[in-house]
C-alpha cells in the first residue's frame, strides 16, 4: 500500500503562519541577542543557553505548594529547563511523610471567603471569615478537605501526582540541604523524583541564568 | 483571520496559525505541518494526535498533557520525547485544534 511519494517540503511557503515552537531558537553566532537579554553589564558573560526558570519553595502550606508546581508545569510545556528548590517548610512538599497531608488554614489568610455562600446571601462570598473562625477545633481540616475537593474538580493533581508529573516533564527538584540536615529528614523519605540534597551554593550555581521565582 | 495554502489547499488559521476548523484537518495535513518542526508522523506520533480529536470533540477543549496521560493513558514522558520542547502545542497544531489553555 505504500506508494513512493516525493519527500515532503521541510521548509513553509512563504507568508505561511505557524506557531513559534521555539526549536529554531538559541545562539546563533555573530546574531543579535534575543530580546530582554540586551542589558547584560559589562564584564559579565551572558548567559547563552536555551530558557531557564529556577524556582524556589519555602512553604508547607497545602495552597503555597501549588503555585510552582502549576508554574513549572507549564514552563516545562513551554519548553523551558526547570529547576525546583525545595528549603525549610516547602520540604514537605517532598517529604513522602508529608506531602499528601499538607494542610490549608483560615488563620493569618484574610482572603479568606466562601463562593457558597452567596448562594445564602448574595455578596457574602466576598465577606473573609473572621480570624477567630479559623482557631476553631477541626477548621483547618475542613478547610484542607475544602480545597482539595476545589482541586479535585479542577482535576488538579496531589502533591506527589503533581512531582511525578513534573519529573515525567523533564524538571529538576533538589532538596536543600541545610533544611534537611536541621529537620533530620532521611533520604528514604524523599520523594523518588527529587535528584539530590544540595547546598544554597549548589542551587545559585545551577540557576545561572534562570529567571527565579520565590515562593 | 489568516489563511494557510500548503499543497493546494487553503485554511483558515488564527494569528499564531492554529487551524480554526477542526474539520479542514486531515492525516495528510499533519504530516505535511510535521515536516516544518521535523516530525515523521509514524504511529506513536498519530496515536496522541487521534486521541486529541476524539477527545476534543466531546469536551470542546484540547486536553492537556495531563489529561492525556489521566484519559488517554499517554505517558507524560513518551509525549515530551516524542514532540521535544512544547509537545501540548506542537500536537494541538498538528491535530488542527486551538492551542490548548487548561493550565494543568
Amino acid at each position: 500500500m505504500t506508494t513512493t511519494t516525493a519527500p515532503r517540503v521541510t521548509t513553509p511557503p512563504p507568508g505561511f503562519v505557524m506557531p513559534d515552537f521555539g526549536d529554531t531558537r538559541g545562539p546563533v553566532p555573530g546574531s543579535a541577542p534575543a530580546h530582554g537579554e540586551q542589558s547584560v553589564p559589562a564584564g559579565v558573560a551572558a548567559y547563552q543557553g536555551r530558557r531557564k526558570m529556577a524556582f524556589i519553595c519555602s512553604k508547607g502550606n497545602l495552597d503555597m505548594a501549588y503555585p510552582a508546581l502549576i508554574m513549572g508545569n507549564a514552563a516545562l510545556g513551554e519548553g523551558i529547563e526547570v529547576h525546583i528548590f525545595f528549603t525549610f517548610w516547602g520540604l514537605d512538599m517532598i517529604n513522602t511523610r508529608t506531602n499528601d497531608r499538607l494542610k490549608f488554614t483560615l488563620s493569618g489568610n484574610t482572603a479568606m471567603h466562601m463562593p457558597d455562600l452567596g448562594r445564602l446571601r448574595p455578596g457574602l462570598e466576598h465577606v473573609s471569615m473572621p480570624q477567630a473562625m479559623g482557631n476553631l477545633p477541626g477548621m483547618t481540616s475542613f478547610a484542607t478537605r475544602m480545597m482539595k475537593k476545589q482541586m479535585e474538580d479542577l482535576d488538579i493533581p496531589t502533591v506527589p501526582e503533581f512531582l511525578d508529573l513534573l519529573a515525567a516533564s523533564g524538571a529538576h527538584l533538589y532538596a536543600c540541604r541545610l533544611t534537611y540536615d536541621m529537620m533530620k529528614i532521611i533520604e528514604a523519605d524523599l520523594h523518588p523524583a527529587v535528584e539530590g540534597v544540595i547546598s544554597a551554593s549548589d542551587f545559585i550555581e545551577i540557576a545561572e541564568g534562570a529567571q527565579i521565582i520565590f515562593v | 483571520m489568516p489563511t494557510n495554502t500548503l499543497n493546494g489547499r487553503t485554511f483558515e488559521v488564527d494569528a499564531e496559525g492554529f487551524l480554526t476548523r477542526r474539520d479542514d484537518w486531515d492525516e495528510e495535513l499533519a504530516q505535511d505541518l510535521a515536516a516544518f518542526i521535523g516530525v515523521e508522523l509514524d504511529e506513536p506520533h498519530l496515536a496522541p494526535l487521534r486521541f486529541m480529536r476524539e477527545d476534543s470533540a466531546t469536551t470542546g477543549v484540547t486536553p492537556t498533557l495531563r489529561r492525556m496521560q489521566s484519559v488517554g493513558g499517554f505517558t507524560v514522558k513518551d509525549l515530551f520525547a516524542l514532540y521535544p520542547g512544547k509537545p501540548a502545542k506542537k500536537m494541538a497544531w498538528l491535530a488542527g485544534l486551538p492551542k490548548p489553555v487548561g493550565c494543568v
